[in-house]
């Protein structure tokens, strides 16, 4: 039925020639210009020219993605962690020592109080490590999580170690390279360094005894009593030991580095601030200008 | 593949400089921001954790 409708006045079909008017408007420019690519004289491209081409930029820009993987790990994730960790020290709102404390505050070597274990990720408390720095300052959290807790708060406890000032291994890890790398400098503490755990009511001083570099796998390094092996007897306890485990050589998975520390005393927060802080010029967080 | 981007951008050819930088810049962000975090759970260049 369609096929029996008359076309409209003036309906060209599309295959019909122009009009001659538009035919010499159009053509001759066409008919003296040579095709653009043999002016030029580039060959036609074939396909394989073409395959090659797009995996030539392919591979140049793999190439700028794996430099800017370098770039998002060793500066980024620095930039990032530092900013989290900084508000999340902020954010623990604990009473900050007195600062005009009249007396260096007592050193208790008895038992210290029990610390609660807290709930995986929460942040429990702070490390203070003179010989890093007068701005060193550190979150603990509970956990080992890389992704969770030591990408991005810092510090990790590892659970089921004894808490700070407890009797056994208070074991912790962190990163030596990226992510705020709080144990960057892990390797220049040397036996009798003071390490400064901070929990909201105890400050524990430390003192570094040793160190080791061991297979990742060596658990020993974190038990009650550093070396005694997996399925062991347990002796009684009678020190208080703090490791931390980082990673070794730096850039590498390969080892560990690992620093044992023993208490040397605890004191109320409540009491001023360690001495082992004060004398190095620690900036302590909440006290007078904080971290 | 990137000429044909270009050739397939509309507008002046300053317009196509600004989209190609836009695109540029939102793809290193996509790579910062989600792909290479999931990319280094493969690369564990810095695990500190013994056990």
């Amino acid at each position: 039925m369609a096929m029996a409708v008359p076309a409209p006045r003036g309906y060209v079909p599309r295959h019909a020639t122009p009009p001659a008017a538009l035919r010499r408007s159009a053509a001759p420019a066409r008919r003296n210009t040579p095709p653009r690519r043999a002016r030029r004289g580039a060959p036609r491209e074939s396909a394989g020219s073409i395959v090659i081409g797009v995996l030539g930029e392919l591979l140049i820009t793999a190439g700028v993605l794996l430099g800017l993987f370098v770039a998002w790990q060793l500066w980024w994730t620095d930039v990032v962690a530092v900013r989290e960790q900084a508000q999340i020290l902020e954010s623990l709102e604990w009473t900050p020592p007195p600062v005009e404390a009249p007396q260096a505050p007592t050193e208790h070597r008895e038992a210290p109080p029990q610390e609660p274990v807290p709930p995986v990720g929460d942040v429990f408390a702070q490390v203070y490590v003179p010989k890093w720095g007068s701005d060193y300052v550190a979150p603990i959290a509970e956990g080992v999580d890389k992704e969770k807790i030591l990408d991005r708060i810092g510090v990790g406890h590892y659970p089921g170690t004894a808490m700070p000032g407890e009797l056994g291994n208070f074991a912790t890890a962190g990163h030596r390279t990226t992510y705020g790398k709080p144990y960057h400098l892990v390797h220049e503490l040397q036996p009798g360094d003071p390490i400064v755990v901070r929990t909201q009511s105890t400050w524990y001083v430390y003192r570094v005894t040793e160190h080791q570099i061991v297979l990742p796998q060596q658990v020993e390094v974190i038990s009650p009593v550093p070396g005694l092996k997996p399925g062991d007897p347990l002796p009684e306890l009678t020190k208080r030991y703090m490791t931390m485990t980082a990673c070794h050589p730096m850039y590498s998975a390969r080892e560990r580095y690992i620093v044992h520390a023993e208490l040397d005393y605890w004191t109320p927060v409540s009491e001023g601030v360690p001495t082992q802080l004060t004398e190095a010029g620690v900036n302590v967080v909440g006290a007078g200008g904080g971290a | 593949m990137y000429g044909a981007l270009w050739r397939a951008l509309p507008g002046p050819g300053w317009f196509r400089a600004l989209v190609m930088v836009a695109l540029l810049v939102g793809a290193v962000a996509a790579c910062f921001q989600w792909f290479f975090p999931w990319l280094s759970t493969y690369v564990p260049i810095n695990d500190n954790t013994v056990g």
